[in-house]
């Protein structure tokens, strides 16, 4: 029998099985941010362990930085102090570490990409759920806690059971307007937020093999959403011109022998997976959630389901909407387009391009939160931010901003924000708040309407 | 990391499917270096009410309900890695959490903390929370040694499965970072001849 994607990467990093126990697996990446590490350093400080390898670490601080006014020292004192520990421990450990400001800096998982530290056939991980991100390379990349955080910092390895696998196949062409995100909240809300617990995503068909490697990242990114630790998509030549000359990236030779390689890692065709599903691409439309989790979704054409159970009723009271209402035309003043989910230059590409010549409506508070330095200084050499400033839109600086709201960017109590991020949870980016999840171009829309909009039928 | 073998306690319930980490510990209080003292904002959002008053209607604040097992619906722990989540939970006095389904990384986290999940059938779990939130007096009783859940003195019971060496780390308060660091051997020969 064939071996799947998954099963390739798997294997080649097995160091040891035990007898009726999880195996041994290398982890090749190691990334962490402000967060999640300063339990893990004390840790190994208490214990008087050395970390292994942190050559193979990278830092960046990301999730708990301001996103204004960078260059000025952090405000916040508990955000500075956690920030200033990541310098040290860094610093101490000898860890390359992107620190705010500086040209590599950005949220964890647009940065890593962007730098070719992500590569195929690597194992990756990170505290940080959306580690799966970096599956878009063919990569097995998932999200870890603190303790395990520690584990691969005193023996680069993880004790794990290897999970089940999972094929969701989309074929056929995408409409127009459809974006990745859209796909993604689809399968979200057709398969449910735990269908993927316990299984490792593979994705498949011609919708995946014709994105842009942005595409599949917001993709992969998104796969912890239905439950599954990670997502995945075979590597192939749109990946290799991707990962080419990138920072990181093998050069030359080196880099064509690894190609050689890449090209061994897709699924065989007589692999067989545990559980699959397959969907029409024609069948997907504009997505918005209604409900405080991201399987909560439905086409923006639809309305709000009908459903007589006790935590549905409690996720639309705290949305305060109604079964069978449709969302067109809901008032909206808030806007985010950023998060690990959506923040890459495309995003903001599909952004400026419907927003070129129009007004952001005056209710509107719109905050564009850029991935990463990289992706800021891309958007400013393209003339993007003209656009967005002519349109009275907020470019910021980088990180992971209104998403989680550690850091300022809260959205008000009771407010409604239309987020191209990727959790719609109770309170997710400020106390109160109510998260309308959707892909850049809804979101954009939306800022320039200052309200839901049928998109379909501009787009039509 | 505390041993754990068995534990017979009141449990209280909270009948809410999806429970995510932003609610068992939400992102505003990530901001700390260390482990302690994550308890006091456990389920911070709906323990307190918009004025920080308390929450009279939720069931951690009913004071008819107490111990150290948390019984939960469906899907608990879904959402962010932050093993602040099992801290909170642990740091408030929880042992024991009860669901029908948990999140993989959750579950993960609360293994290595020594908070041990309990995933019964969904029949049980409804009628398990229809007891406690009854009779909230009930004793339940956790077995890790034989894998059982059961409401002290009946019949009603269930088996629970757990990772054999999970479960011998739970039962002799090991961690993995004690069995990694005795195989840096093989793992350093494993990196001299690795083939991708």
């Amino acid at each position: 029998m064939g071996k799947t994607l998954f099963d390739k990467v798997w294997d080649a990093h097995v160091v040891e099985t035990i007898k009726n126990g999880p195996q041994v697996l290398y982890i090749d990446k190691h990334l962490i941010h402000e967060v999640t590490s300063p339990q893990a350093f004390n840790e190994l400080e208490e214990r008087n362990i050395p970390v292994f390898r942190p050559n193979q670490i990278v830092a960046t601080a990301d999730h708990n930085t301001p996103t204004q006014n960078q260059h000025l020292p952090v405000k916040d004192d508990l955000s500075r102090n956690q920030l200033e520990q990541l310098s040290k421990n860094c610093k101490k450990n000898n860890i390359t570490l992107y620190q705010l400001g500086h040209k590599y800096n950005g949220i964890v998982h647009v940065m890593a990409p962007e730098l070719g530290i992500t590569q195929p056939g690597m194992t990756m991980v990170c505290g940080d759920s959306h580690t799966s991100t970096h599956g878009a390379f063919g990569t097995i990349a998932f999200g870890i806690g603190t303790s395990q955080v520690a584990q691969v910092f005193a023996s680069q390895c993880l004790l794990l059971t290897k999970p089940k696998s999972l094929r969701v196949t989309v074929n056929g062409t995408l409409k127009n307007g459809v974006l990745p995100k859209d796909v993604i909240l689809y399968i979200i809300a057709k398969l449910g937020t735990n269908s993927g617990t316990g299984y490792f995503c593979e994705y498949a068909g011609d919708v995946f093999e014709n994105m842009s490697m942005e595409g599949r990242m917001t993709v992969c990114n998104m796969s912890i959403e239905m439950g599954a630790r990670g997502g995945m998509i075979a590597p192939d030549q749109t990946t290799f011109d991707y990962v080419k000359d990138k920072k990181f990236a093998p050069k030359g030779d080196a880099f064509d022998k690894k190609v050689a390689y890449w090209k061994t890692l897709p699924t065989d065709a007589d692999a067989v997976f545990d559980k699959e599903y397959t969907f029409d691409a024609q069948d997907i439309e504009p997505m918005v959630t209604y409900g405080t989790n991201p399987g909560m979704g439905i086409k923006v054409t639809e309305n709000i389901p009908t459903i007589n159970d006790a935590s549905f009723e409690k996720s639309l009271q705290y949305m305060d909407f109604k079964k069978g209402e449709s969302l067109i035309n809901k008032p909206i003043n808030y806007v985010f387009i950023g998060s690990c989910t959506n923040s890459r230059i495309e995003d903001f590409r599909v952004a400026a391009n419907y927003i070129k010549g129009k007004q952001k409506a005056a209710n509107v508070t719109a905050w564009l939160v850029p991935g990463s330095k990289q992706v800021e200084a891309q958007i400013i050499k393209e003339g993007l931010k003209d656009v967005f400033d002519a349109a009275g839109f907020q470019l910021r600086q980088p990180g992971c901003s209104a998403c989680l709201a550690m850091n300022d960017d809260k959205i008000p109590q009771g407010e409604y924000c239309v987020s191209t991020s990727n959790r719609n949870f109770e309170g997710r980016q400020g106390q109160g708040s109510r998260t309308i999840l959707a892909s850049p171009l809804v979101a954009a829309a939306t800022a320039i309407e200052g309200k839901i909009v049928d998109i379909t039928k501009q787009l039509n | 990391m505390e041993k754990f073998t068995t534990l017979q306690s009141q449990a209280i319930p909270l009948a809410i499917e999806n429970i995510d980490t932003d609610q068992i510990i939400p992102a505003r209080f990530l901001k700390a270096t260390d482990r302690k003292g994550f308890g006091d904002n456990l389920f911070k959002d709906w323990r307190f009410n918009k004025d920080n008053s308390i929450n009279k209607s939720f069931s951690l604040n009913n004071s008819k309900y107490s111990g150290s097992i948390l019984v939960a619906g469906d899907n608990f722990g879904c959402g962010s890695s932050r093993e602040h989540a099992a801290w909170a939970l642990s740091d408030y006095g929880f042992k024991v959490i009860v669901s029908s389904f948990f999140a993989d990384i959750f579950k993960g986290n609360a293994l290595n903390n020594g908070l041990l999940p309990v995933q019964v059938s969904a029949e049980f779990l409804r009628v398990l929370l229809d007891t406690i939130t009854n009779h909230p007096e009930t004793l339940l009783k956790v077995d890790l040694l034989n894998q059982t859940i059961s409401v002290n003195d009946t019949s009603f019971k269930e088996t629970f499965d757990i990772d054999t060496y999970k479960k011998t780390c739970m039962i002799n308060g090991y961690d993995d970072i004690d069995y990694l660091l005795s195989k840096k051997e093989t793992i350093t020969a494993f990196e001299a001849k690795k083939t991708y």
